[in-house]
């Protein structure tokens, strides 16, 4: 038996063993969104706060609609109606929260560590849906169980980051995630956004700010979001950006025949992926989308669908 | 039981669904899992071997349906359900080794409505020990058995057990 889940802060304190029993979980979960009746009962009668301080759409409705479907009730925090804009503090606002008593809390917060802070300060389970530059844990699984089912496993696969790795959270949790799978990292981006401790997050990291280097191989290719306010002159104009990063058919047939393409999303095509990549048979772009839906059904399940603290009465009780 | 009595009840549990549908056709069996599976799998043979008819065989997970979860402590470990043919207007036989309380079946049947619309669900189970706690019956049984609440009914199958045998056994405290 795996150690019991409490929170989900990051994939830095998961074990391989929680991390895989986390993914099959979520295998029931990825084939009920293709029975005719897709809610269930499960979570009948329990509450998830969302507690989004910074914008989010795709990972809130995902969150919303995992809830939904195991049918829990949730209840919704907006950041731009949210009373921290009148200056109430982070922990005034979750301890509101938390007295209305939702079950648990999916917070996502601009500043690093804000779910850690929360979680120590309230009883109830936390889900980070992202916190700063830190970690988003969920795409961290979600990408996992993607590469997982097309590979057929995670074992010491090349994986190829190319973006923001400054300023990416999703880069950090997948880093330390398919990092303890014995993962093999090679980090592309301009200099400016190669930060020499992102060798320290996983056994084996290799930065390069050149593209041909980092694709030669790749068994997947990760498509970090490129924010255009981050790209300004004389640093690194964005059409220069385009011209030496944009992961173009061309430059996709570098890696391997069958390597996967991702991203996280929000994609901005023409940036940082080519139509015709995001487009193409090796894009799993939509299958992330549905697998971050059975990723997060089978976190709540975990989390807040059990309770107690007594063992369970062993496997083989029939007739109960 | 031993395991001949076992095969003889299962044997004559595949007679009496044929007999009382009057034929395999549209006819499909769901285990549930686990010990319903093999059972399931069992009958299914004996039946073709009346008919010489495939029956169709589907395993049915119910852990999310349970309806006390919240008094499980452990990560229960979920399975697929695997039902590889269409379920609307089937009629269906959900097979499962002990009726007891009749949680599981609720449980079963609705997580089989959320496959679709049967035309017919019956139940067949091996053991059927009293103590109902919802208005459930079994359309074949295997063997009634009278129990007191502190006893267990213990089945144990070749395929999932080192053994193949059903014991009454006292509830451990």
């Amino acid at each position: 038996m795996t150690e019991r889940l409490r929170h989900l802060l990051g994939t830095e304190g998961l074990t391989a063993e929680q991390i895989t029993f986390l993914l099959d979980e979520a295998k029931p979960f990825q084939e009920m969104q293709r029975y005719p009746l897709k809610k269930l009962a499960t979570l009948r009668g329990k509450t998830v706060a969302l507690a989004f301080f910074e914008a989010s759409t795709r990972t809130r409705i995902s969150f919303a609609t995992a809830a939904a479907r195991l049918g829990a009730d949730a209840m919704n925090l907006q950041a731009e109606s949210s009373s921290l804009k009148k200056g109430e503090s982070l922990l005034d606002t979750v301890r509101t929260l938390d007295a209305m008593k939702p079950d648990c809390i999916v917070m996502r917060h601009a500043s690093s560590g804000a779910p850690a802070f929360v979680a120590s300060h309230l009883q109830i389970p936390v889900v980070n849906a992202g916190d700063g530059t830190h970690e988003h844990p969920t795409q961290g699984l979600l990408d996992a169980l993607t590469i997982r089912d097309r590979r057929g496993t995670l074992d010491g696969l090349r994986i190829t980051i190319i973006g923001d790795l400054l300023h990416s959270r999703v880069a950090r949790s997948n880093l330390h995630l398919l990092g303890k799978f014995g993962c093999h990292f090679t980090l592309c981006g301009p200099a400016m956004w190669l930060p020499r401790e992102l060798e320290g997050l996983a056994p084996h990291v290799r930065l390069t700010p050149r593209m041909g280097e980092a694709l030669d191989g790749a068994d997947a290719v990760i498509v970090l979001r490129v924010q255009q306010e981050r790209l300004h002159e004389p640093a690194l104009p964005l059409d220069e950006y385009i011209l030496l990063y944009q992961l173009t058919p061309e430059r996709l047939r570098l890696a391997n025949p069958d390597a996967l393409v991702l991203h996280p999303g929000p994609m901005i095509r023409g940036l940082e992926i080519d139509p015709a990549v995001a487009d193409g048979p090796q894009s799993c772009v939509l299958e992330q989308v549905s697998n971050g839906l059975a990723v997060r059904m089978a976190l709540l399940f975990l989390l807040i669908g059990t309770g107690g603290e007594t063992e369970m009465a062993g496997g083989g009780r029939a007739g109960d | 039981m031993s395991a001949k009595e076992i095969d003889r009840t299962l044997q004559r549990l595949a007679h009496e669904i044929v007999e009382e549908t009057g034929g395999t056709a549209n006819l499909a069996l769901i285990g549930i899992r686990r010990r319903g599976v093999p059972l399931a799998h069992r009958i299914a043979r004996a039946m073709r071997a009346i008919d010489s008819a495939e029956i169709p065989v589907g395993t049915l997970d119910i852990t999310l349906y349970r309806d006390d979860l919240s008094k499980v402590a452990a990560q229960p470990v979920l399975h697929s359900s695997e039902i590889p043919f269409p379920v609307d207007d089937k009629d269906l036989i959900l097979v499962d080794d002990v009726l007891y309380t009749g949680r599981t079946i609720r449980a079963a049947i609705n997580g089989l409505f959320d496959l679709g619309r049967p035309s017919r669900v019956r139940l067949c189970v091996l053991i059927d020990r009293g103590h109902r706690e919802l208005p459930i019956e079994a359309a074949f049984v295997g063997r009634t058995v009278q129990t007191k609440d502190s006893e267990i009914i213990e089945v144990r199958l070749d395929e999932v057990d080192p053994e193949e045998r059903v014991m009454l056994v006292e509830r451990a405290e």
